[in-house]
């Protein structure tokens, strides 16, 4: 069963530093109760799409709890994660808007941003004078042709934590952007829902902005969560507006509902003991980092010291992005003789707008104990040498 | 939605006996077509019968051979009955236009005065004015498993359609809407028992892309019981259907390949092309004519700007089409593909299970090799009572997505309990569980679809699509008739799924049933006398065909 340990056939336990669930939630038995609860209810597929009798009573409470979660109107359910960022997109921006996205997002939000046939406009990482630097251009471009600009909507796009590089958002100076351009923002928080916060509510709790900033949140349920699916909340005025255009829950099956019921077990046990997990994931984390920067001097961390999510990847390229790949790929085979499970970040890089550098990506377990962070490190750091010298 | 949103109502050809295309190989029809005379004449009056040999074969055809018909024209509507249908939509229209003349809708955002406003267009225009006053009938709330009888969830309206609310009260009611073909939406049986012994073991989750540490040991089983059930080489599963024509059309195809795509081709497959920035060109439903005369033309021309030749061509057709309820003509488009060496991209979505002998689909229906066509693509959320989707064929292009397919890199898993499902379900289809329920299933929905069409047509309605297709939908063309269908059939006991613009083309709107192996003679001859009360309530029965008096037996 993976978890915390991981068997990858070889019959011996590794431990999982590669799977997405921050929270391990999963290993929980009252999530599994629950979803066993629901399956003897409902069965397992819901078959049929919301429209037609594939609404069940569990994806409506879901949907409102997640609304309350955020503190927001309404919530949209999907049923894959890839789905919500690549559906949501496109129900609002049509050609002939214009899109602001960190040239890092996720594949998932490239492809939505690709469907949706806007223009879309890249400003580097984490940049937010170049961003400015952007719209003060568009805006010089708007006053000369007032008429076209008011029809053409503004969106930004960015994600909370990034998975491409673990990096945060500058939250507070990109809403100030927001209302002085009139965007309408929207936040991708697939790494950072119940990981960021004092109350775990994600990154406008961690920054403390109020929600009537952003104008949607997107997220998957396959992280903390330890179900699957994705959501989008935000207002009732927004929100409403993807159960007719959003492509992939109108001309898709539901979620599962015993998945589904998972997710409301899951959503139980955050706003119970939400802020306690929070602090402990993020103390684990800057263990994590800590040790991580100590390992070798061939191989550098980058990542916040708070994010779940962590990139090892070569000091020095070699110039060559398949040699850097070949070389990370053996440090993850050594590391897993030494019982720790790593994994490649995989891309496809022809298809990324712009590719990350290879790297190794590492996740962090909130349940990870002080010895196995040292362990896994001191595995690593073996792997390194064994490869590197 | 729909490639195309003109009101294509009028645009079936005349039928032409056309001597050119001589060769056919579509010898072999297997199925279970067991003599049904009833119902099929008034249906023949467009049928150009396929040639055997050389010989060309004009008008009628004799009973097996509606099966090899290649082109199917469907029974039309008056003139008089098109008038008012656009009438009916006119006078809403005209009734949404004046009131927001007087109160303009960007009133209701908050928070962001200002801005340029989110929803300008007549889609949002239609759905405020049209769409919001039936909103009833759409997004039922349900509280029970989805089988062939459901529990829907009373609701109620306190402010005109803007919200809907529920009452408590519950709404039994036979399941004529779910898709739940072979009956395997239960909730007690094998089925259940594996997956809840399969969450026990594997947990609900593995929060990782199959490429990185997502893969688990069922699903290499899973793919091996799909290519073993299909009869190809390979197959991988991915887990969500809508997601699997997305994720994969983009890796198998690019700009400068050529794609011939089916009018009526689903919303995954259109976005799926026109994500991979294929040269898209459409064809008329089902019309081998028509395909073979635009493939000719585009391979002749080559690419639109650079008139060079094309890197890859590929038809693209699904096996049940679920608006219209007809099923492919996948021996005309297989002799098609292998005149002109394109390949074949067949979406077995709701023919998986449904149709065939062995339950294996639309190729299993016309005995075709499944070696001829080039990718099966199909969902496991109709007959399997599961989610997710598969792509099967030969084993370079398998090891080949496996690698560069965006959902194996991207997007996470199928969950394990989920995968548990179709294994067991699969097991029971093929009869390996050493029972004949698999068996019993599918010809329980073979003669469910028999029977009911034929009584239906009997009736007086006019029903779309062939007669052994488990979709059955039923022309109501006004708007307010759909309304009024779908709630008074509630009323009566009877859950159905009515559809317009824009699903449908604009004179189009319909009542959808999917028939399930669930249903027994009973519920079938209920829905039917309450089908029938209804259609005289609103004044439906619409066809001026021959009606065959003949008392049909189940």
């Amino acid at each position: 069963k993976p978890g915390r340990y991981l068997d990858l056939g070889s019959g011996d336990k590794l431990l999982n530093l590669g799977s997405h669930s921050y929270l391990n939630l999963g290993e929980r038995p009252e999530v599994e109760e629950a979803a066993l609860e629901c399956l003897h209810k409902y069965g397992v597929g819901s078959c049929g799409p919301r429209g037609f009798y594939g609404t069940t009573e569990v994806h409506l409470k879901l949907e409102e709890r997640l609304a309350n979660f955020f503190n927001c109107e309404k919530a949209v359910l999907y049923s894959y994660g890839f789905s919500t960022s690549a559906s949501a997109i496109p129900a609002y921006s049509k050609s002939g808007d214009i899109i602001y996205a960190d040239e890092m997002v996720n594949f998932a939000l490239q492809r939505g941003l690709q469907a949706s046939r806007s223009r879309v406009v890249y400003f580097r990482h984490n940049d937010v004078e170049h961003l400015e630097e952007l719209l003060e251009e568009q805006a010089r471009l708007d006053k000369k042709d007032p008429k076209k600009a008011n029809a053409t909507r503004k969106f930004m796009v960015i994600e909370s934590i990034y998975m491409n590089t673990g990096k945060m958002c500058p939250l507070p100076e990109l809403v100030k952007l927001r209302q002085k351009y009139k965007l309408r923002l929207y936040i991708e928080e697939s790494v950072s829902f119940g990981t960021l916060g004092p109350n775990c509510r994600g990154i406008t709790d961690h920054y403390n902005i109020p929600m009537k900033e952003v104008d949607m949140i997107m997220a998957t349920l396959e992280t903390s969560a330890a179900s699957s699916g994705g959501f989008c909340v935000g207002t009732k005025f927004v929100i409403e507006h993807q159960r007719l255009s959003g492509l992939g829950y109108c001309f898709s099956a539901s979620l599962p509902p015993m998945l589904a019921a998972a997710s409301i077990k899951v959503l139980d046990i955050l706003e119970a003991e939400g802020s306690d997990m929070v602090m402990e994931l993020q103390n684990k984390c800057r263990q994590m980092q800590e040790k991580l920067a100590n390992i070798h001097d061939k191989v550098t961390v980058t990542g916040e010291d708070i994010s779940p999510v962590k990139h090892l990847k070569l000091a020095e390229s070699t110039g060559n992005r398949e040699a850097d790949e070949g070389i990370l790929q053996k440090i993850v085979e050594k590391a897993e003789s030494y019982s720790v499970a790593l994994t490649l970040a995989s891309y496809l890089w022809d298809r990324e707008a712009n590719p990350p550098p290879p790297s190794i990506r590492i996740t962090v377990n909130k349940d990870l104990t002080t010895e196995e962070i040292k362990k896994a490190c001191d595995s690593i750091q073996k792997a390194v040498v064994d490869v590197m010298g | 939605v729909a490639h195309t949103e003109f009101p294509a109502q009028v645009s079936h050809h005349k039928i032409i006996n056309n001597t050119q295309f001589v060769e056919c190989n579509n010898e072999k029809i297997a199925g279970n077509n067991a003599g049904n005379d009833q119902g099929n004449t008034h249906q023949q009056h467009g049928i150009r019968a396929t040639k055997q040999n050389g010989a060309a074969s004009s008008g009628f055809d004799n009973v097996s051979g509606s099966k090899r018909s290649n082109y199917h024209k469907e029974e039309e509507c008056s003139l008089f009955v098109a008038f008012f249908t656009f009438l009916s939509y006119g006078v809403l229209l005209f009734v949404g236009y004046i009131k927001e003349f007087f109160s303009p809708v960007t009133t209701k955002e908050k928070n962001r005065e200002g801005y340029v406003p989110l929803y300008i267009g007549f889609e949002s225009f239609y759905t405020r004015n049209v769409y919001r006053r039936i909103q009833d009938c759409w997004n039922r709330t349900i509280c029970s498993v989805p089988g062939a009888e459901i529990d829907l969830m009373e609701r109620y309206t306190p402010d005109y359609g803007w919200t809907m609310k529920l009452t408590g009260k519950t709404i039994k009611c036979i399941n004529a809407g779910s898709y739940n073909y072979l009956g395997f939406a239960e909730n007690n049986g094998p089925c259940h028992d594996a997956a809840t012994q399969v969450t026990k073991d594997a947990g609900l989750t593995t929060s990782s892309p199959r490429i990185e540490l997502g893969t688990l040991e069922i699903h290499r089983r899973l793919e091996k019981l799909v290519s073993e059930f299909l009869g190809v080489e390979d197959a991988i599963t991915f887990g969500m259907g809508f997601a699997t024509n997305v994720l994969n059309l983009p890796s198998l195809l690019g700009p400068g390949c050529l794609v011939l795509s089916d009018e009526f081709n689903h919303a995954s497959l259109i976005l799926g092309l026109r994500l991979s920035g294929a040269t898209v060109k459409v064809f008329r439903h089902n019309d081998s004519e028509d395909l073979e005369r635009k493939l000719r033309e585009a391979l002749i021309h080559g690419h639109p700007r650079t008139r060079r030749p094309w890197k890859k061509a590929m038809i693209v057709v699904e096996g049940i089409y679920s608006m219209e309820g007809s099923i492919c003509d996948l021996p005309n488009f297989v002799r098609i593909k292998n005149k002109y060496k394109t390949y074949l991209y067949v979406d077995e979505a709701h023919s998986i299970g449904a149709l065939g002998p062995h339950g294996g689909g639309v190729v299993d229906y016309y005995g075709v090799d499944p070696k001829e066509v080039d990718i099966h693509m199909g969902t496991f959320t109709k007959s399997f009572g599961a989610a997710g989707g598969y792509i099967a064929g030969s084993k370079d292009l398998i090891n080949y997505l496996r690698v560069t397919s965006h959902a194996q890199v991207y997007a996470s898993s199928m969950p394990a309990p989920v995968a548990q499902q179709i294994i067991t379900s699969m097991t029971i289809i093929m009869g390996k569980d050493g029972s004949s329920e698999g068996r019993r299933r599918i010809q329980q929905l073979s003669r469910n679809v028999k029977y009911f069409r034929q009584r239906l047509r009997q009736m007086g309605f006019i029903v779309y699509g062939h007669d052994d297709s488990p979709v059955v939908p039923m022309l109501l063309y006004l708007i307010p008739k759909i309304s009024m269908f779908v709630r008074e059939l509630t009323k009566r006991g009877v859950a159905g799924v009515g559809v317009g613009f824009p699903a449908t083309k604009i004179t189009g709107g319909r009542m959808r049933f999917c028939l399930s192996a669930a249903h027994t003679k009973d519920m079938l001859d209920k829905i039917l006398k309450e089908v029938d009360e209804v259609g005289y309530l609103c004044g439906s029965h619409y066809s001026t065909a021959v009606r065959n008096s003949q008392p049909v037996e189940w």
